[in-house]
């Protein structure tokens, strides 16, 4: 039996976890303060996954970028090429809450949304 | 000048401001004014676009815009009246408030009660003293969040971080999601001062060497910052010398505290908590000043929004009472609240008498961490009035016990509330 510690990254409180496991398979989770440390640990140790949020750049906007986020967590190995490919991304003002960036990042499966709006600057050029 | 008036007037609209808000129109006032310098609603929400907000008051996952976009909606909804680009310039006698705009002009708020909601700034450099030359490229890490998530300018591309507070290390994440190398994070305690998710999910997750116990003892360069000398320090903070290095960088980001923002307030004459910086509040969040209540960052530094909005309600729901006359007019005595064994602070500071009914929630922050199970007690005189078992506590994580109003009838108002943070294993 194998042990390892984590932090889950649920939410802000940050339990101590230690993940029991046997060759590859998760036997147990000990520690955590609720039943979401178990799925944090599974998912943490056979495919890590985070939230994503960055920026992208809007023309025509009141401001120069919009807000973008993951719409779920996504696996911890496209967020630095995601990041890349979201730098180059130029969206047209307006842009609403929620609207949808990139349907399916890099085969990820996971959708890039706007975590804000962006409304149209007064008078910019369709 | 333009005069107008209004039950319950907020100063600030970031999560503070805005529960406090929808609050105070839910206990009942009429019209409840929220004033805002920035051209946005929200505070400093919209430029902390990273998740983790709202688990507990909206019972899911929100980005800071998507939480203040929340808050925005609930107050439109409750009807309450706001200005942006309005900076209120002063607060002056028997709750008259002057405020200017670049389209309004100066206006003049005749208020029944006042909540401050400024919330917090950083600490700068100019308050660490780190010697060296002045060159550009050492910015605050929310300066460089805003700039980076704001304004669209990435201000460096190899970048040291000082300090490990949250926002420092959300910055060093966002810094290296923009392209840019972060050489290392330096921390002068020897734990990590913010959120341990943020350890790992920022510091960990990216690679990033985290050095504890050290500090910049020197920023080297002539136009822009060229390098840093780091240096590790002994148990009191003082660099030991022989172990410096440097590390080559175009900036440096300070994570080093957040200060409440309280110019109004002190020249308000409200008195003000040494420990805390912000003002000294009893069980309904009200100020030295009657009618002057205080809430969120303004008063002492959270850790997490929802606790900011949780607790700006209560306030909010006060500053409406007292407008409506429904609060009693406080004694000249109070019940002081002080912080006994390993607290740093606890807010509020004070019971108002007439212990009137409302319940306190103590918060307090301890000094030094302690790993295994630890004990808050509150203590009033000889006796122990609450006390809660905890797994650990940790200066980055706030504490708090609540306080029925059954235990506060029950209590000695001549001795103060104490309230300590021991580890009984230890026996201390």
């Amino acid at each position: 039996m194998e042990e390892r510690d984590l932090i889950c990254v649920t939410c802000p409180v940050g339990c101590n976890l230690t993940a029991v496991l046997d060759g590859d398979e998760l036997v147990e989770v000990q520690g955590g303060r609720c039943r979401r440390g178990e799925a944090f640990a599974r998912e943490e140790i056979t495919d890590p996954r985070r939230m994503l949020a960055t920026t992208v750049r809007v023309a025509g906007g009141v401001g120069p970028l919009v807000a973008v986020r993951s719409a779920e967590p996504m696996p911890k190995a496209l967020l630095l090429p995601a990041a890349d490919l979201l730098r180059r991304v130029v969206l047209k003002a307006p842009v609403s809450l929620h609207q949808v960036v990139i349907a399916d990042l890099l085969d990820s499966g996971v959708a890039i949304i706007a975590s804000r709006a962006m409304p149209a600057a007064q008078g910019a050029r369709d | 000048m333009k005069s107008l008036a209004c039950d319950v007037l907020i100063i600030g609209s970031g999560p503070a401001g805005l529960a406090a808000a929808v609050s105070a129109r839910d206990a009942g006032s009429e019209r409840v004014l929220v004033l805002e310098r920035n051209q946005e609603l929200g505070g400093i929400l919209p430029q902390c676009i990273h998740s983790g907000f709202g688990v507990r008051v909206f019972g899911s996952d929100h980005t800071g815009p998507e939480y203040a976009q929340r808050w925005v909606e609930r107050a439109a909804e409750a009807n309450v009246e706001v200005m942006t680009g309005t900076m209120v310039l002063e607060i002056g006698r028997d709750l008259v408030v002057r405020a200017t705009g670049a389209t309004r002009g100066l206006i003049e708020v005749r208020a029944k009660a006042i909540m401050l909601a400024m919330g917090c700034r950083e600490r700068p450099r100019g308050a660490l003293a780190i010697p060296g030359a002045r060159p550009a490229g050492v910015y605050t890490a929310g300066t460089a969040q805003r700039l980076v998530n704001i304004e669209g300018y990435v201000p460096g591309e190899k970048v040291v971080v000082l300090g490990s507070g949250d926002i420092g290390m959300i910055m060093a994440r966002r810094m290296t999601l923009e392209g840019a190398r972060v050489a290392a994070m330096l921390e002068i305690q020897p734990y990590v001062s913010g959120l341990r998710r943020n350890l790992v999910q920022c510091v960990q997750d990216y690679g990033i060497p985290l050095h504890t116990q050290t500090t910049v003892v020197e920023v080297r360069g002539k136009d822009r910052v060229e390098e840093i000398v780091a240096a590790r320090v002994d148990s009191s903070w003082q660099p030991i010398h022989g172990s410096e290095w440097t590390i080559p960088c175009d900036t440096l980001l300070l994570s080093v505290g957040l200060i409440p923002e309280n110019e109004l307030s002190r020249q308000a004459g409200v008195a003000l908590d040494r420990r805390t910086g912000g003002p000294l509040v009893d069980q309904n969040y009200q100020t030295s000043v009657p009618g002057i209540f205080a809430a969120g960052n303004v008063v002492h530094v959270y850790d997490l929004v929802d606790d900011v909005s949780e607790v700006a309600m209560l306030a909010g729901q006060a500053a409406a009472g007292w407008a409506a006359g429904r609060l009693p007019v406080v004694e000249d005595s109070h019940v002081p609240i002080e912080a006994g064994i390993n607290v740093h602070h606890v807010v509020p500071q004070r019971l108002s008498r007439p212990l009137d009914g409302t319940p306190a929630k103590l918060a307090c922050r301890v000094q030094q961490p302690i790993e295994e199970t630890a004990l808050i007690a509150v203590r009033n005189g000889t006796a122990t009035l609450a006390q809660r078992r905890l797994r650990y506590a940790r200066p980055s994580e706030m504490l708090d016990i609540e306080m029925p109003a059954s235990l506060l009838r029950t209590l000695d108002p001549s001795a103060s509330l104490v309230v300590d943070v021991t580890c009984p294993e230890r026996g201390r």
